[in-house]
């Protein structure tokens, strides 16, 4: 067990090492990223000056090596348009973002797992044609699109909810009041739901599919024969033997559907004007603000790569065969 | 890169006649089985009429996509004017254009970007996911190295930085999106490659002196097709809407150029105002091609190896 956690903890670093690596040569894939920086009236003395206060004149392995140290200490340099510390700016957003990714991600599981199940023991039936039609469906809308049909429609047309703000849980909770945290729940779900399930309808029709046939192929197994031989309810076979077993894939999967739904967020946010890292991209793309970019970039492939890494330690744990291999 | 059978059977004219060869057998095959599928079928058709409009685009939209008039800029679709004469069927936008022409348009960009981008990343994939399988070793570890990298890291966030950095354009699109493909073919093909490498008619190529690239693209390639033919169908699908993402965030192509990913970020100003035409008939259009190559996936996988079954 403890090799192969080492093992796996060296790759997830070299794989931090390679993202901040591609991170810092995009910036200087356009030429000399000084001009980012000054105003394009700037004397030819005073884009000098901006270069080498900001070191860009010195040698690339050097410049590299000084981001990756900014990094260790939270900085990867200033924003261009909010003119302070990029990190801090998207660290203050994170929040946001995490509760929207949490609650897309309960979505998606909720109802993927639970519609897998029911088309695999129908398997061949309407009801399974029914809802594989509707997974394949799921799969083909474009997330930002099913977001501004259901602002047009649900929001403006029906009324029901929200079509756009944020009321914060994480944010209270993290500077320790408790009491304003929880008395935001009620209210912070009705800003949640739309956008949640906008990020989500993609995952939850893919997971409801790779539930379905994780499940088709555990119910063929011979110990599932058994058990339905020995006269268990069909009931207990299901949720006794052969859902046990189905679950191993789906806990693979859920490890990258964090990330998935994570970068999902940038356009979505967007529709919604959600106040998360996501919008700030996008805002930031518009201005060209590179270190802002950088940092959310950073930060998104940090939580990522640590919750692989997460996963398939747990993972490990769960199915030996795994670290044998 | 054809399976030699095939060419040997085209120049004899024994093959031609009535006993089946290997292709015609799996072409009569293939439309038994989609005579009798309603929905691949379907997903033809629609793909048909799709690259039909992105082809014929300028003998067949109404009106020129970006010609701008003040006069009936916001019109809902069928609107007849002072004549009895609908001149714009879908309406038209913000600026006075007219939206079905913009769709026609944007048929072509989500189609040259959405095949472009799988040639390029199934190339790539196929030559180095080919390679690792059959040379192993080092070069394997190497490769495989990278496309782990290259998993752990969520690729639209890399697209966008790409692409913030370097600047938009079908060019710049083309190349991000085909490299975020590259690892889905490497893996597959390494996977299959290594499981004919050792095959008899493999050690029969070589002994006639068939050597390396020869072995690879002549021999084996043709019988490990069927798996990433599947997978591309569905990759085509998944690129269309990455790249409408892109378009729809302003980094897709130059905005003078209509794609449905930036008519719908179009719509977004005219959203409170009620104005749906703008915002519904993009999407349609961008779920109905998605839609379409997810089902002729489906059928691909189910008819071409029933093994594959629930990878998509």
């Amino acid at each position: 067990m403890w090799s192969y956690a080492l093992s796996r903890v060296v790759q997830a670093g070299v794989v931090i090492v390679a993202v901040t690596l591609i991170t810092f040569l995009t910036l200087h894939m356009s030429g000399d990223p000084t001009y980012l920086y000054v105003s394009e009236r700037a004397s030819e003395q005073e884009i000098q000056q901006v270069r080498e206060r900001l070191g860009f004149d010195r040698p690339l392995h050097v410049q590299y090596l000084t981001f990756l140290g900014g990094l260790a200490r939270g900085d990867t340099g200033r924003s261009l348009t909010y003119r302070t510390s990029a990190m801090q700016v998207v660290l203050e957003r994170l929040p946001a973002t995490i509760e929207l990714t949490l609650m897309a991600m309960f979505i998606a599981v909720v109802f993927a797992i639970p519609l897998g199940i029911i088309a695999a023991l129908n398997r061949g039936t309407s009801i399974d044609g029914g809802i594989m039609a509707l997974a394949m469906f799921g799969q083909s809308i474009p997330s930002f699109w099913l977001g501004i049909m259901l602002i047009l429609f649900v929001g403006l047309g029906l009324a029901w909810l929200p079509i756009s703000g944020h009321v914060p849980v994480i944010e209270p909770l993290l500077k320790g009041d408790f009491e304003r945290a929880w008395n935001n729940i009620p209210n912070a779900l009705r800003y949640l739901i739309m956008p949640a399930f906008t990020i989500s309808l993609f995952s939850m029709s893919r997971n409801a599919r790779l539930v379905r046939s994780s499940m088709l192929e555990v119910l063929s197994q011979d110990y599932v024969r058994t058990a339905r031989s020995k006269g268990l309810p069909e009931w207990g076979v299901v949720m006794r033997h052969a859902l046990r077993n189905a679950w191993m894939p789906v806990v693979t999967m859920l490890g990258l559907e964090f990330g998935f739904l994570l970068s999902g967020v940038v356009v979505v946010e967007t529709v919604f004007s959600w106040p998360g890292v996501g919008r700030l991209v996008f805002n930031a793309i518009n201005q060209r603000d590179v270190p802002l970019v950088q940092s959310a970039v950073v930060i998104f492939a940090g939580i990522f790569v640590m919750l692989n890494l997460i996963v398939d330690l747990l993972y490990a744990r769960l199915d030996p065969r795994v670290r044998l291999s | 890169m054809t399976p030699p059978s095939v060419s040997q059977a085209a120049a004899d004219p024994v093959a031609n006649a009535p006993v089946p060869t290997p292709r015609r057998d799996a072409l009569r095959r293939a439309w038994r089985s989609l005579s009798k599928a309603v929905w691949p079928l379907l997903a033809i058709a629609v793909l048909l009429v799709i690259m039909f409009a992105a082809v014929a685009g300028p003998a067949i939209s109404p009106k020129d996509p970006n010609r701008q008039n003040i006069i009936s800029r916001l019109q809902p679709p069928m609107v007849a004017d002072r004549d009895g004469v609908v001149q714009h069927y879908l309406g038209t936008d913000g600026l006075g254009r007219d939206v079905l022409s913009r769709l026609i348009y944007g048929a072509r960009v989500s189609l040259l970007v959405g095949f472009t981008a799988v040639f390029i990343g199934g190339v790539l994939g196929v030559v180095l996911g080919m390679t690792a399988g059959y040379v192993g070793g080092r070069v394997d570890a190497v490769i495989m190295r990278l496309a782990d990298i290259q998993l752990a890291f969520p690729f639209i966030l890399l697209a966008i930085m790409f692409l913030v950095v370097l600047g938009s354009g079908v060019l710049n699109l083309v190349l991000i999106l085909g490299i975020g493909q590259w690892v889905t073919y490497a893996r597959i093909a390494r996977g299959q490659t290594m499981s004919q490498r050792e095959k008899e008619y493999v050690e029969a190529a070589r002994a006639l002196g068939a050597r390396g690239p020869s072995v690879l693209f002549q021999t084996i390639l043709p019988n490990i097709l069927a798996p990433l033919i599947v997978i591309a169908s569905f990759n085509v699908a998944s690129v269309i809407l990455s790249e409408a993402a892109l378009s729809f965030l302003g980094l897709g192509v130059p905005p003078t150029v209509p794609t449905w990913g930036g008519m719908l970020a179009e719509s977004r100003d005219q959203l409170l105002a009620g104005r749906w035409w703008l915002a519904v008939y993009p999407g349609v259009a961008i779920m109905l091609t998605v839609l379409s190559f997810n089902i002729l996936g489906d059928w691909l996988r189910d008819f071409l190896d029933p093994r594959l079954r629930g990878v998509g």
